[in-house]
């Protein structure tokens, strides 16, 4: 177990909308994916990976693009 | 090893030194000495050796010639000039002794101490009286005009003041405490009231000191050369005989101390004239409020429980340290290498924090440690790295004396950083423009002779939309610095971050409704700081406590950027660090992703380096934040912390889900002078030492590394590194050292920043700013100067994004927090010392409108409802704060101030935001369900210490 979903998916969210100063999709789940590396502990992005995987899972459209980059 | 810097009485050369830098060559009595142009006579004569009587005359305050007794005779001049205020010229005859100014000093004296009692040998100051002195140097035996006129002996002493009393019988009127309180407080609390005879010191309209404007800085009292302004410490105790130059241990101002004391026994700390912090001012926290390291609150007794519902139990160093490596081995075992870690404390030294990080890295071996710069300025880490390459402030203090225009961003200096604040103050009264970004109307917006220019008076919460607005002024404008940016930044970045920047959305009209600032102000402010020769922007936890912290601090690197106004003195961007050892406790690697230097622990060099010099394997991957502690302690994964010196269960936001985990944690070990709010969660306490106990250094707010020197024994038998040592060992890693100092030498080792430091280096200049290594051996004053450390600077794009903490038709209040100049932080050392008879209690300061819409009056009780709970403050109605706006402070733990506040965070680095919360507000008659809980709580824990003191029993 480690911290839940929701809060990851929020902060992932956060860091995504910050990160949306161009319209390249590409680059800013690149820059996401980045600073998740980065700064979170894999314990957290193994969640969210495994978050992402869900079949129900909310997600933006960068942020699972970012996810997928981990 | 000597650790001591003991020191001998200061000197005082009378008048300020000269900024002159041209030397002249002149003699008194009969010796020739060259000094810098602008030197008064009297300077000159103390440095030559030669001491010229004076008594209105110190080194502190510019020179005033009122008391007459410096007369010299000066060849070819007539007349008996005063020398304090007669500046030296090119060969320039002086003598300073000869019969007739004997007899001119012996008459003015005589005219003194014909109205001064005679009771030296009771009085406190005798023997470390100025006037005493004076009067023995020009030979006054005896007074010719008798005692029985008019004079001043039954005048009341006033002993309203906490820490020092007012004895105007003792007062010769020569003015020196009203310009200190001008000159170096800027306060203008005292007055001469009346002429002549009649002339007496006043504090505001005669009032009494308590209830005066008066902030107890205690400038007056240093500044006074008799006993009328003295401190009660030195009154009660008598006079001190030894001296030891240490740094302050509140804020991140740093300020260097005389700490006078007789024997173990401290007797008060006056500030170091010396200090290149403090220039020998302080505040009422550093002057005054020590007493709390001798404060019988102090537990000094190593302490261990099963469970926070047992009584404490007393036991040897030994036996705490056993149980608590048991403890965390056996949580390890079974719940994983990663799922303890360790918390280090801004406030304690750097030596201290960098072994708690080591601690955590090689005995716990995982990358769990934070600092509690976490919950401050760890935007500030981020955004500046970004931009300009280093997360530190680019400039020293004494730069703000260059700037012409100062822009302060959700920063409230005379509170915060009382005596860097003074020195604003004294730049601004001598003439240099003032922005204000404040939701706040703080102090420098009005206060005497200061005005600002500016006052952008923004809704909480749009930082990046002002900060984006008057970078668009300035490109539309054509006001941007094109030869630096072309020189010093990234070309590709900053076209991006200029084409962003131009869009319309970000004007200063399209963002008015948004901000609250209207966009005419919003682009006169903008076009006063790009146009000044020197713009310098200060900012504090008003930038870094939001949702876009991190993005606001790289919009203020960019606005400097953008203006040139970097690497040279005036200018700069200057993080106002909270707590003493912000930026120490973030230099030495006490973050999760990077090593001491703010290398990321993925840099395989930095890694490869501590690895050997550790003999350990270091995780590449970064570990939890503070706030990701308490989350996986919440959901079951995280177990156990090593609490240095911090108090989370008052100063971190959200409280209840602070307590959650505590409390679902199986082992918590908290290091600390005192059962703080933490401590009540804890299983083990272990005692640690005020900075009165410790050798070690501080790094302030302008990088600088001052000397932390033990003055009296740790009262608990250990240094706070030995007791994280000892725990090291016993967790199965030895750590070798005898000393702090070779704490110090590993990190210089270790930390291309601090190579070239070392405790000899500090003994030798007093302080340093790091860098500090072969190319800047005596450290770097202004960062950034030819070059960013990063290489070009970097343009960061500051996309504005709304907070989802928004008023609402449930909670249609924003409320923001901040701090009080009395208290400091949580209030565990200020609220045990005379600084509480300032601020007993935490207020919820609330615009006249929105209190009478509600039927909330003046110094009525109040509830305060977020999303995350609910308290109960003080109301105090004031047009301080703007309509749907509130402020609070958390000095007080019963306050609950962070109850109400979130588990909102900075996107970059999950710091708190403090600054912003939507609530609702409310008139109420009782506390709150937390309030009462907490009473509850509060008296089982101080029970359950007192229940168990005394007992030495091991739990089985």
């Amino acid at each position: 177990m480690t911290i839940n979903a929701d809060k990851l998916v929020r902060m992932g969210e956060q860091i995504t909308d910050n990160m949306r100063y161009t319209d390249d999709e590409a680059v800013v789940a690149a820059k996401v994916a980045e600073h998740l590396g980065k700064f979170w502990d894999p314990r957290m992005q193994d969640a969210i990976i495994r978050y992402a995987a869900q079949a129900d899972a909310e997600l933006s459209k960068t942020l699972r693009a970012a996810i997928a980059l981990l | 090893m000597e650790n001591y810097y003991r020191v001998g009485a200061e000197q005082d050369l009378g008048t300020p030194a000269s900024p002159g830098t041209e030397l002249v060559t002149v003699t008194i009595d009969g010796q020739a000495i060259d000094v810098a142009v602008g030197t008064s006579v009297m300077r000159a004569a103390a440095l030559a050796g030669t001491q010229i009587p004076k008594l209105c005359a110190t080194e502190d305050l510019a020179a005033f010639g009122s008391c007459r007794l410096c007369l010299v005779e000066i060849e070819g001049r007539p007349g008996y000039p005063a020398s304090c205020t007669t500046e030296v010229v090119a060969d320039m005859v002086v003598h300073t002794q000869s019969e007739r100014l004997q007899q001119l000093r012996h008459n003015v004296m005589e005219l003194y101490i014909s109205d001064h009692p005679l009771d030296c040998a009771p009085c406190p100051a005798n023997g470390n009286c100025e006037l005493q002195d004076m009067a023995d140097l020009v030979g006054l035996e005896q007074v010719r005009y008798g005692f029985d006129g008019s004079n001043h002996s039954e005048l009341p002493t006033d002993t309203s003041a906490p820490y020092f009393q007012f004895d105007p019988s003792k007062c010769i009127v020569c003015s020196r405490c009203v310009r200190a309180c001008e000159e170096q407080q800027g306060t203008f609390a005292l007055t001469i009231d009346g002429r002549g005879f009649d002339s007496l010191i006043v504090a505001s309209q005669a009032d009494d000191f308590i209830d005066s404007e008066c902030v107890s800085c205690g400038a007056c009292v240093k500044a006074c050369p008799t006993a009328t302004l003295l401190e009660k410490t030195v009154i009660e105790q008598g006079q001190p005989d030894s001296a030891t130059i240490t740094t302050c241990a509140y804020c991140g101002v740093g300020c260097s101390f005389r700490v006078e004391s007789r024997g173990d026994q401290v007797l008060r700390m006056v500030p170091d004239r010396n200090g290149h912090a403090n220039h020998g001012h302080a505040c009422v926290k550093g002057r005054f409020a020590f007493g709390y390291a001798t404060h019988p609150d102090r537990i000094t007794t190593p302490m261990i429980r099963d469970s926070i519902a047992d009584a404490w139990r007393e036991v040897s160093w030994d036996d705490a340290i056993a149980f608590a490596a048991t403890r965390l081995k056996s949580i390890q075992q079974q719940y994983g290498r990663k799922s303890i870690g360790g918390i280090t404390s801004s406030r304690c030294s750097n030596e201290e924090v960098y072994l708690v990080q080591k601690f955590v890295r090689a005995a716990m071996g995982n990358n769990n440690v934070d600092t509690c710069a976490r919950v401050c300025h760890s935007p500030t880490g981020y955004g500046l790295k970004t931009t300009l390459g280093e997360s530190a402030g680019t400039q020293a203090f004494d730069s703000v004396m260059h700037s012409d225009v100062i822009m302060v961003i959700g920063s409230n200096p005379t509170e915060a950083h009382p005596v860097f604040g003074s020195q604003m103050k004294r730049r601004l009264r001598q003439g240099a423009g003032l922005i204000v970004v404040d939701p706040r109307a703080i102090d420098l917006v009005q206060s005497p002779h200061v005005h600002a220019d500016h006052h952008l008076q923004l809704k909480p919460g749009t930082n990046v939309a002002v900060v984006n607005a008057l970078a668009h002024t300035i490109i539309s404008e054509g006001l941007e610095q094109q030869d630096f940016i072309a020189e010093r930044c990234e070309p590709e970045a900053y076209q991006v971050w200029r084409t962003f920047i131009s869009e319309e959305r970000n004007s200063p009209e399209a963002l008015e409704s948004e901000t609250g600032v209207p966009a005419e102000e919003l682009r006169a402010a903008a076009r006063l700081y790009a146009s000044a020769p020197n713009a310098a922007i200060y900012y504090g936890l008003g930038v870094t406590e939001h949702s876009q912290g991190s993005t606001m601090v790289m919009g203020i690197a960019n606005l400097a950027m953008l203006t040139g106004n970097l690497g040279r003195e005036g200018v700069g961007v200057n993080p106002m660090r909270g707590q003493n050892n912000v930026q120490g406790s973030c230099d030495m690697g006490s973050f999760p992703h990077e090593l001491p230097g703010y290398r990321h622990l993925s840099l395989e060099e930095p890694r490869q380096m501590f690895e050997q010099e550790w003999q350990i394997t270091i995780d590449p991957d970064p570990g939890y934040r503070i706030p990701n502690m308490f989350d996986a302690a919440v959901d079951g994964d995280f177990k156990g912390c090593y609490i240095q010196g911090e108090d989370i269960a008052q100063s971190d936001p959200d409280t209840q889900h602070v307590q959650a985990a505590l409390s679902a944690m199986e082992c918590i070990i908290v290091q600390d002078l005192f059962l703080n709010e933490t401590a009540k969660y804890a299983h083990v306490f272990l005692p640690g030492c005020s900075f009165l106990e410790k050798d070690g250094t501080f790094t302030n707010a302008e990088r600088r590394v001052s000397r932390v020197r033990k003055v009296m024994e740790p009262l608990c038998g250990m240094g706070e590194w030995e007791v994280t040592a000892a725990l090291s060992e016993a967790m199965g890693y030895k750590m070798h050292y005898a000393h702090p100092s070779e704490i110090a030498d590993e990190i210089a080792r270790l930390t291309p920043t601090f190579k070239g430091l070392s405790y000899d280096k500090l003994d030798q200049l007093g302080s340093i700013q790091w860098p500090c290594n072969d190319e800047h051996p005596e450290g770097t004053t202004t960062m950034h100067v030819d070059e960013f450390v990063r290489g070009k600077g970097f343009f960061a794009p500051t996309p504005y994004v709304a907070t989802d903490e928004r008023s609402n038709s449930r909670y249609p209040l924003l409320l923001t927090t901040g701090r009080i100049l009395s208290q400091y932080n949580v209030g565990a050392q200020t609220r045990r010392t005379h600084n509480q008879e300032f601020h007993r209690e935490d207020l919820v300061e609330i615009h006249p409108s929105d209190a009478e819409t509600r039927g909330i009056k003046h110094g009525s009780w109040v509830g305060i409802k977020s999303r995350a709970g609910e308290t109960v403050l003080r109301a105090d109605v004031t047009e301080r704060v703007q309509a749907g706006v509130l402020y609070t402070t958390f000095h007080h733990p019963e306050s609950g101030a962070n109850v109400v506040t979130t588990d909102n965070s900075d996107w970059a680095t999950n710091c708190p935001e403090y600054k912003v919360t939507a609530v609702q507000a409310y008139p109420v008659s009782e506390p709150s369900d937390w309030q009462a809980m907490f009473k509850r709580f509060d008296r089982q824990q101080q029970d359950l210490l007192k229940a168990g003191r005394g007992q030495a029993e091991l739990p089985e």
